[in-house]
């Protein structure tokens, strides 16, 4: 069996049809070309980590995929349906992609209750009362509900990233964008979103997860994406890519990642 | 006239009525002249910040005009201008239109000076955030008015303040374009009893009155609305 017939297979066991599909999609910055012919398919329920080199690219895929960053060539689909240009129809769209930044990016002048309502109530038109309630559950899912009234200031850097998870889970987006979501972590705070993440993964959510954690990869993820220069050098199954990586661009970055 | 003359004190306190009449105009001035210029700053920074050009193009060129342009000019212009010349409010009450049309002055001038305040504000919220906000289905009004513009306010209230205190001290040009406000009445008196020192000193001491408490009710405000990061 091929390597891409294996990873199909994967995704098959996984779940249902295509989710986020991307043709062609090309990227520049001025002269500077940083996504060159990507094609990527993200089926449902299947968790693709992205790993590769710094300046390869992968943050602004993660960006494209809700159009935080335009591109300029190609096309991305969500659930079949191209991303709008902007307006409305974008904002809604990006409802159901939800995105974790490396930098947590809570609003600083609301509590941690406040910003997980804040999308449902003002997007979704949800009552205050059921947002909140659903607020809760999720912060008790992320375990910080203890936390609800404070303002993200007095947490610590892993409790903020989890109340940043469950902000973007208020949404029930269909698919979860994070970008190197621990790497602004201290070590000890690595594991306990590492925990909230594995078990999102493990309840069925379509995961996209730029990191170098490959503890997470190996348990979580069905599909390893490497990245460098723009492009997808590589694309397999967890375990294949860490023990048995095709191309030399992934063998060298294992080898600098491994050795330290 | 000789220096007892210059130091008497009895001509501020035969026209106090007229002195104080004269200061709650610009009192009304002040308050009405705050919230236009506040609405209408607001909306010049929003439109400073937008994504589309052309917006962003007419909200530099207000800023460049309004900034630029003396205050006087401006006044006089609504006064000669507006008034006198293209006939506008000229059926109203002579003070009223005057009041109006200071005030729109007023306004338009200070608002240009909000707008670039609460553009520096804007530049203090991380730009993550508002890309956290877009990313949850906000639109770019949405998240300019829930997330950005709540922490650019807080975090410029100070120099809103002085903005504001400039503003309470402008309106002593208003009499330009036909408001009878402290500075008018002082005017008048000088005419009247003449330049003494008292009568400036009096004057002197009701704009303190009003323009020192709102700097140290600004500053209270600015240090209780903080936004820790
Ligand atoms: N807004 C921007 N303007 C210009 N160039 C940019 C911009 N954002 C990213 N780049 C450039 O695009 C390239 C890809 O950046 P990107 O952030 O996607 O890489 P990355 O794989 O996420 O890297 P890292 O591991 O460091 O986060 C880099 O060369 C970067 O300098
Ligand atoms: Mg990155």
């Amino acid at each position: 069996m091929t390597d891409s017939g294996k990873v199909a297979q994967e995704a098959g066991v996984s779940g249902g049809g295509p989710l986020v599909v991307l043709e062609n999609v090309n990227k520049y910055f001025g002269e500077l070309h940083v996504l060159k012919d990507i094609d990527l398919t993200i089926h449902r329920g299947e968790v693709v980590v992205v790993i590769g080199p710094s300046g390869g690219g992968k943050s602004t895929l993660c960006r494209a995929i809700n159009r935080l960053e335009p591109i300029d060539d190609g096309t991305i689909r969500i659930d079949g349906q191209p991303l709008p240009e902007d307006g409305k129809e974008l904002a809604q769209l990006r409802a159901d992609v939800g995105m974790v930044f490396q930098s947590f990016n809570l609003f600083a002048h609301k509590t941690i209750l406040q910003n997980v309502t804040l999308g449902p109530t003002k997007v979704k038109k949800v009552g205050a009362a059921d947002a909140e309630q659903h607020a809760m559950e999720l912060l008790e899912r992320v375990g910080i509900a203890s936390q609800a009234e404070k303002y993200p200031a007095q947490l610590s850097g892993g409790q903020q990233q989890r109340a940043a998870i469950a902000r973007a889970l208020a949404m029930r987006p269909k698919v979860m964008l994070f970008d190197e979501p621990t790497s602004a972590l201290d070590p000890e705070m690595i594991k306990e979103v590492l925990d909230v993440m594995t078990n999102l993964a493990a309840e069925g959510m379509t995961m996209v997860v730029v990191t170098h954690e490959m503890g997470f990869a190996r348990a979580s993820a069905n599909k390893v994406v490497f990245m460098a220069d723009g492009q997808i050098i590589e694309e397999n199954t967890p375990e294949e890519f860490f023990t048995n990586a095709r191309s030399d661009r992934a063998k060298d970055f294992l080898s600098k990642i491994l050795t330290h | 006239m000789n220096l007892h003359q210059l130091l008497d004190f009895a001509p501020v306190f035969d026209h106090l009525g007229q002195i104080l009449s004269g200061f709650w105009t610009t009192v009304r001035l002040s308050a009405a002249t705050a919230v236009f210029a506040l609405i209408i700053g607001t909306a010049v920074a929003g439109m400073r910040v937008s994504p589309i050009p052309v917006l962003r193009a007419a909200g530099t060129l207000y800023v460049n005009i309004f900034r630029n342009t003396p205050l006087t000019l401006i006044l006089l212009f609504c006064g000669l201008g507006l008034r006198d010349t293209l006939g506008l409010w000229t059926n109203a009450d002579a003070s009223l239109s005057g009041y109006w049309l200071s005030v729109l002055g007023l306004s338009v001038y200070t608002a240009a000076f909000i707008c670039e305040s609460l553009r520096a504000g804007i530049n203090t919220v991380p730009l993550g955030q508002a890309e956290a906000a877009r990313s949850i289905g906000l639109t770019f009004n949405q998240s300019l008015r829930l997330v950005v513009l709540p922490q650019a306010f807080r975090s410029v209230i100070a120099p809103l303040g002085s903005v504001l205190i400039a503003m309470i001290k402008n309106t002593s040009v208003a009499l330009v374009a036909g408001s009878v406000e402290a500075a008018a009445v002082m005017k008048q008196m000088f005419d009247d009893v003449g330049g003494t020192i008292p009568v400036f000193l009096g004057f002197a001491i009701g704009y303190m009155i009003l323009t020192l408490p709102t700097g140290y009710f600004f500053g209270w405000l600015a240090k209780r609305m903080a936004v820790s990061r």
